[in-house]
């Protein structure tokens, strides 16, 4: 179980309250017409799974209902912080 | 367009629900979720002592407000109307008299006031606030339970994953989260008291869930 710091309710809650989002910082093409279908295939399917530092998007589902961004390791599960939508991370990959 | 945030008087007016009294008065029965339990009748047949109570705080008007909390306008204009601050600090709440606002995300929060006086309130709220807003009535869809007495936290912990010891949940603190299964919002009003807000179609469940979970304690329902 993960003990999540919520950034909106400023305090700890259980994994229970929250739900996760998948990878955070996906950005829209700005011009989806644009796009070959590689490009838009690749933002709407691909999405990255490492071992190791990943950045999520997660939602304090019960709690304030907002999302919020993590980094975590997934290799020791270790949470290593928790930024709002907006921000940028503070801990990133090599 | 002009900005929604610097309306002039004329296009905040412009922009005015429609809104609709709900309860026109006292002479007309509404009937609460839980008014197939008969809590009334309960309370008069039932035990009078036991280490938990439940009362129905029920046909309460539920108002969902949305607004900027940066916005020092609409800040003022909600305490003209209800006598009282919107609370800004996350997971807090504030009265004045029959009137309490729960915290509920940084821009949102849930003001409970009388039933009957739902529909003038939130008249006032159309007349008195600048800006890019919105006021829900959501009265129907969700009722407010009262836990007291000298066992309810052990009730309580059974129920819900957050902590309550004394030093993490003072009084006035308000929490959104899990409730045995379905979803309440918790506020601790007195020492030994709780409020929980919880959804319409879930209050048959909560009403079952807490009738058992405070069996070993003693369950005496207060009209």
């Amino acid at each position: 179980m993960f003990h999540i710091y919520c950034p909106h309710c400023a305090e700890y809650r259980e994994e229970e309250e929250f739900h996760g989002a998948g990878q955070a910082h996906i950005a829209r093409p700005l011009d989806p017409e644009a796009c070959s279908d590689k490009e838009w295939g690749e933002y709407l399917f691909f999405r990255k799974n490492p071992r190791g530092l990943h950045h999520e998007l997660w939602v304090h589902a019960a709690g304030c209902r907002k999302f919020f961004n993590m980094t975590r390791d997934t290799q020791t599960y270790e949470i290593k912080e928790v930024y709002k939508i907006g921000e940028k991370p503070s801990v990133v990959a090599e | 367009m002009s900005d929604l945030n610097v309306m002039t008087p004329e296009e905040s007016a412009a922009t005015k629900a429609a809104v609709m009294d709900q309860v026109p008065g006292p002479e007309i029965q509404g009937q609460s979720p839980l008014h197939h339990a008969e809590l009334e009748s309960l309370a008069k047949q039932g035990p009078k002592t036991g280490g938990v109570h439940l009362r129905e705080l029920k046909l309460l008007g539920h108002l969902t407000l949305r607004c900027n909390p940066a916005n020092g306008d609409q800040l003022a204009a909600v305490e003209r109307v209800l006598g009282v601050a919107l609370p800004l600090q996350p997971l807090t709440s504030t009265e004045n008299g029959g009137y309490s606002i729960r915290w509920m995300s940084p821009d949102e929060w849930l003001i409970l006031v009388p039933g009957l006086e739902t529909f003038e309130i939130e008249a006032k709220f159309r007349d008195e606030m600048p800006g890019h807003y919105s006021l829900v009535n959501s009265s129907g869809g969700s009722t407010v339970l009262e836990l007291s007495g000298d066992n309810v936290l052990e009730v309580l912990k059974k129920s819900t994953p957050v902590d309550l010891h004394p030093k993490e949940f003072p009084v006035g603190k308000v929490v959104s989260t899990l409730f045995a299964k379905s979803t309440a919002t918790i506020r601790r009003s007195g020492e030994q008291r709780y409020e929980l807000v919880i959804r319409r179609s879930f209050s048959d469940y909560i009403w079952l869930w807490l009738q058992d979970a405070s069996r070993e304690f003693g369950l005496v329902i207060d009209a």
